[in-house]
This record gives C-alpha cells, structure tokens and sequence, in this order.
C-alpha cells in the first residue's frame, strides 16, 4: 500500500448529503475482478450523460457539464469535499479503488458511513472528519478562488490553506501509523499468529461445536 | 458495575488481543464468500503466497451475478450470456477449488443469496462472529451473532489471519414495544424505524433490535430487520436469542449435533443483553403505530406510511433536506404532496436478500392468490433466495399461484435488487421493490425504486399502482 504522508492538491466541492457507494462506482464496473482502473467510472451516472458499460472507452461519451468533477477549474483534484454521510450504502471496496485510480487520495467530509471509511485507510485514501463549520469553511474557500488548494499534513494531523487558519484533524493512531509507513496489516496480524492459536485452542474447550 | 449487552458479550467472548492503541484483534467463526468481492482478495493470497488460516470456516456461493431464467441456469455456468459475469462466476469456482473452499456452485440446489444461504444451512449460529464482504451481512444477527460486512481488504485478511482489527462500536437499543397490526410487517418495522433515525443514525453503532414486537417476530422477520440495519447506518444488527432462535437452528447440516448440540444450547442462554445493561442510545417505537411502509425518494430513510403524501420542498425549513428532497422529486419524477396510492408502477421485484425467504414468498401468494396483476405493468418477477426456498415454494404451489396471477416465477438469485445481472429497470420507470436500497440507478440507470414489504408488492402488482394491503380485498 501507497504510505500517505502530506499531500499538496485542488479540492473539488461536492455538495450533496448522503452519496452512496452505487453513486461512487454503478455495479456493472464491480464485475471486474482486478483492483485498478476504476477512474474513468467514478461518479459515473453523474460524469456522463449515457449509461456507461464496462469495457467502454469513457473519452468518447458525452459528458454532464454541469457536474462539479467535470468544472475545468477543478481538473487534476487530488482532495474531495464532501457532505454528511459520505460512501453509505455497500461495503464495496471498488469505490475507494474508483477515488484512487481517478487520484483523489483525500476525502473531507463533516461524517462517514462506516464500511467506507474503514475501507479507505486499506487503500492509501486518508478520510478526514471535521466539524460541520469547518466543513462550510472549506467549501466556502474552493468556491470562492479558482486554483484552491489545501495541504493535508498526517504526520502533524493539521490542514494547512484554508482562509480561517490551520485545521486540526484527528484519526485513529493505529490507522495513522498504517497510513504514514504504508503498512500491510495482515503482515501485522500475522506477527500476532501465537496470539491467536492460544486463542483458538482456549475457544475450542469452550465451544467445541465451533472446531468440527 | 452494569451488566453487558449483547454486543459486549460477542464482543468479549471474541477478543485475541487488545493492542495499547485501542486496537484489537477480534476471531472471525464464519466467513461468506461471493464473486463480487472475493477474486482481488483471493489474488492478495497469492501474490503475497499466504493460505487461508482455516478452510472450514469459509463458505461460498455465487448470487450477485448469476442469471434467474430456467433457460440460463439449466446450462451452467457457459449459460451466463453477459462474458463479464461469467468471468466473476467462474473465478469464484476457481479459486474455491484451488483453496479448498466449501462452495454451493450455481447448479447446486443449496446455492442462493449468501444472506439466505447462511442461516438456512445452520451455517450462521448464535454466538458466532460473521463476515461477508456485503454490506448486508448483518442479516445474521438474528441469529443472535455478530455480524457485518466488510470490504475487499478486510476480506483477504480474515482469509489470512481469520480475524480482523477492529475498533468497538457504541450500543444502541431500537426497542419496538406493543403488537403489530393486521398487515404490518417485520419490512414496515424496520423501514419505520430507519424512518425515525435517518440513514446516518446508527453509524457507530452496533443496533440490538429488542421489545416485544421483536419477541414475537419470526427468524425470517428478524433477519429482514437485522438486513437493513447498514440502511440505519449501523454495520451491525442483532436480537437476542431466544426458544424461535434455537428452534430454528435445530437440525440444519452445519448446526450442532448430539452432545455437542447440547452444550451449544446451554451456551447461548447467555446470549442476551443483562437486565442493568446501559445501552449508550435507546429509541423507542410503539408497534402498534406502524402502518404499510413505502419509499418515496432515493434514500431509505425518505419513506411514509402508504396512505400520506410524498413531502413539499417548500414547507422543509432546512434548506440542505430542502434541496434533497428537490432533487429526489426529480429524480422520481413525483410532484410535491402527490398521494403515495397515486404512484404508477412499471415494475415489481419480489425477491433479495431481505425478502426472499419462504415467509416472504407466502405473503406475497396469499396477497395474488385468484388474481391477475395489473395490464399496465410490464414485468412482475419473484425470485426466490435460494434453491432450498424455491423447492419449498414449489412443494407448497406458491409457484403456481404466482404464475397463474401472472408473475414470473425465477431461479435464485440477487437479480433485480442491484441488477448486475440481467434483470434491471429501465430508465424512469417505478419499481416496487421487496429489497434494500432505493438509490439512484441501483436497479438499473435511472430506475425508480420503491421500497415495501412483499405483501404490498404483490397488492400492488395486482392493482397497478400502491394500496394499502391492510384494505384491499
């Protein structure tokens, strides 16, 4: 996994409650069975005008110009402004790989459905809750000047650019420090391996039922 | 000190190690597998040249893509007309023979929805943590587990290590009190309840589903509650065991047998929440309050009793719910304050992991029985929620019943609740759904859903647009 450390880039303010992973990544891109090249169905019922299929070369539709990701001032986001409740609905994993491969590796948003946010840190895309003024803030500084662009510094848990000063984020230390040095967990877990035998063997006594 | 709820018991009785951090590293039972989001994971594995830590934990079916015409699945696997979901298919078959994995493939007459499968198996037990890469895996709370759905990453690590890290979630009691009326069921009760706590309500928390209304509720109520809990925002859903759970438990394939039958029931007498357990959110609903539920708009939480009228943007002082509820209107293609029994429908979906168990499949043939739906639709499906469902049915004439109103009677599968196989809506057209998400293009691009329970589905089918079931005859 891709440590994330600071990123440097054009947040792209997306003003709408409740975006649901169908809307993040429709279901006919999820039959694929490799993890990249999500991107250019990100948002897809929303990018485009037609109904895209898998397999398709998205350069050659028509697409929504009213749709925010497709504002040429927008172009090139690395960061993505979002409202409450952000990637509810499935636990679908096709969607931070869709943010990423379109590379946005920064989610901001005032909330987030669990299952997303959890899935985010798997993936290198640092998802960060702040309170819902700040949130406005931030909206209000993208829409305000064209060529916006914020600093999001993990290590110093700090976001740096916005016209009211410094923003104080918190995340989780365990995910922090995942994110920072790139970390496989399942490599972490397994160091934990004699931890889980001695376990395995203390369950077996007491619900046998489940070893047979 | 307080007793422990439910949640902490799964919770404790799971826990390897709790890391300084906070972190912990929770032991998985039961791990689902399906096509969709399984084939990166499996190829983790093999990058990184790791096995899975215990085979006969893991249980797989293909459901997502697999096609629901008799014409399709009489051929196998090669009958799969779209390439791509053949491709998913078959890789599941692969990689299950490759690792060993127990797999009910698409000809088996176990194989199902994954949600339908577990339970019915006796695969999914009281006590158990259980996983699957969908969102919907808290259906197996009702079982008295702990249940819920994860992603891609988190599916190749429970592979690896059959466990995950976790964080705690908070407790939150939803307490349904009182007696359901005539017509109302476990769908209205937990439509009703996202109703009143919003889509976002439960994030963060781990929901136990408790009082009266849940007692007397069947498993396959309780399971279609326990389903929507993620539509509530909550991963996780569950009730207590009791006599309904063990009595449904009792003699599946993979439930205990014998003396280790014994010692699993004593076992899960526990499985409540303690009388002083203190709960960190309680929200409480008077059953007998609750009337037919349908969606109106594109988030389960904009939903109404079947006799109100859909919201006027106008009157909503909050200018942000203001301009949803525009732009669901839209979407919908519904006027401000239109009645809910004058929505015209295309199309009706009985089926899903919420509603598709035989239960489901009663409900909705005593709702058609002697009847014939309505000429102005285009399409009424039922599909059942696995091989084991439909044979029942069949064994029951529910099949012919349906057939003879006019129904189409298919093979199971997720089909139509989010259409990655052939069965979709078109664009604008309503649907009424017995399924779990009503968002934009889920059931097809720019299809409309309508959620509803599957009694209210098949009185709509029969009349063309919704009536309330409580008085049509």
């Amino acid at each position: 996994m891709q440590a994330f450390t600071q990123l440097t880039g054009l947040a792209v303010p997306l003003d709408r409650a409740n975006v649901d992973t169908d809307m993040i990544i429709p279901k006919q891109f999820l039959k694929s069975i490799k993890r990249s090249g999500f991107g250019p169905n990100l948002f897809d019922e929303l990018r485009y005008l037609d109904e895209g299929q898998p397999d398709q070369d998205s350069s050659q539709r028509p697409i929504n110009p009213d749709f925010v990701l497709n504002y040429p001032r927008y172009k090139g986001a690395k960061i993505l402004l979002a409202r409450d409740n952000f990637g509810c609905g499935s636990s679908r994993e096709h969607a931070p790989w869709a943010l990423l491969d379109f590379g946005i590796s920064c989610v901001i948003a005032p909330s987030f459905a669990d299952i997303f946010y959890n899935n985010c840190f798997k993936n290198g895309i640092l998802p960060i809750t702040l309170m819902d003024e700040q949130v406005d803030q931030l909206f209000e500084d993208t829409l305000a000047k064209e060529g916006f662009e914020l600093t999001v510094d993990l290590e110093a848990g700090v976001i740096r650019g916005s016209s009211a000063g410094d923003i104080e984020f918190n995340i989780d230390s365990f995910r922090r420090h995942c994110l920072l040095n790139g970390l496989d967990d399942i490599g972490l877990t397994l160091e934990q391996s004699n931890s889980i035998k001695k376990y395995e063997q203390k369950r077996q006594q007491q619900a046998p039922w489940l070893f047979t | 000190m307080a007793g422990k709820t439910l949640y902490d018991k799964l919770w404790d009785s799971h826990l390897v190690k709790q890391q300084d951090d906070g972190s912990c590293l929770i032991y998985i039972d039961r791990h689902l597998l399906h096509e969709v989001t399984s084939p990166q994971a499996f190829e983790g594995l093999r990058l990184a040249d790791r096995k899975p830590w215990r085979i006969d934990t893991n249980l797989a079916t293909p459901d997502h893509n697999v096609p629901t015409t008799a014409d399709e699945r009489v051929i196998g696997v090669d009958g799969i007309a779209d390439p791509v979901s053949k491709i998913q298919v078959v890789t599941l078959d692969d990689n299950c023979d490759e690792f060993g994995i127990t797999e009910f493939k698409m000809q088996d007459e176990r194989q199902g929805i994954v949600h339908v499968v577990g339970p019915e198996q006796g695969a999914t037990l009281p006590g158990m943590t259980v996983v699957c890469g969908d969102s919907h895996t808290a259906t197996h709370g009702a079982m008295g587990a702990l249940a819920h759905g994860i992603g891609t990453s988190e599916v190749e690590h429970v592979l690896a290590t059959q466990c995950l890290i976790q964080k705690k979630s908070q407790n939150m009691l939803v307490r349904v009190d009182g007696v359901l009326g005539a017509g109302v069921t476990s769908k209205d009760v937990v439509l009703a309840i996202i109703g009143v706590i919003g889509t976002a309500g439960g994030t963060g928390y781990a929901i136990e589903f408790g009082g009266a209304v849940f007692e007397e509720m069947s498993m396959e109520g309780r399971m279609t509650v326990c389903n929507m809990a993620i539509e509530a925002g909550a991963r996780v859903g569950m009730v207590a065991v009791d006599q309904t759970t063990i009595d449904y438990v009792e003699g599946r394939p993979f439930s205990p047998k014998g003396e280790h039958w014994e010692l699993a029931v004593a076992a899960w007498q526990d499985l409540h929440s303690d009388d002083d357990a203190e709960f960190d959110h309680v929200v409480v609903l008077d059953g007998a309050s609750i009337a037919p539920q349908v969606t109106w708009g594109t988030s389960p939480e904009m939903v109404l009793p079947v006799f109100a009228q859909v919201p006027n943007p106008a009157k909503e002082k909050d200018d942000v719910k203001a301009a949803g509820i525009t732009r669901a209107l839209e979407y919908m293609g519904l006027t401000a304050e239109q009645a809910i029994t004058d929505i015209q429908l295309d199309r009706v979906f009985i089926g899903s992991c919420t509603n598709s168990r035989i239960e489901d499949l009663r409900a909705a043939a005593a709702v058609v029985k002697g009847k014939s739906v309505a000429t102005s639709l285009k399409q009424a499906l039922v599909v059942p929620g696995s091989g084991l469902v439909k044979a029942q049915a069949e064994a029951e004439g529910l099949h012919t019943v349906f057939t003879d109103a006019g129904l189409e009677w298919r093979e199971p599968g997720c089909s139509m609740c989010l259409a990655m196989n052939a069965d979709k809506l078109g664009t604008g057209e309503h649907c009424a759904s017995t399924s779990n998400r009503n968002f934009e293009g889920r059931q097809g691009f720019g299809g409309r859903t309508h959620l509803v329970s599957p009694a209210m589905a098949a009185a709509a089918a029969i009349a063309g647009h919704f009536v309330d079931v409580r008085t049509f005859a």
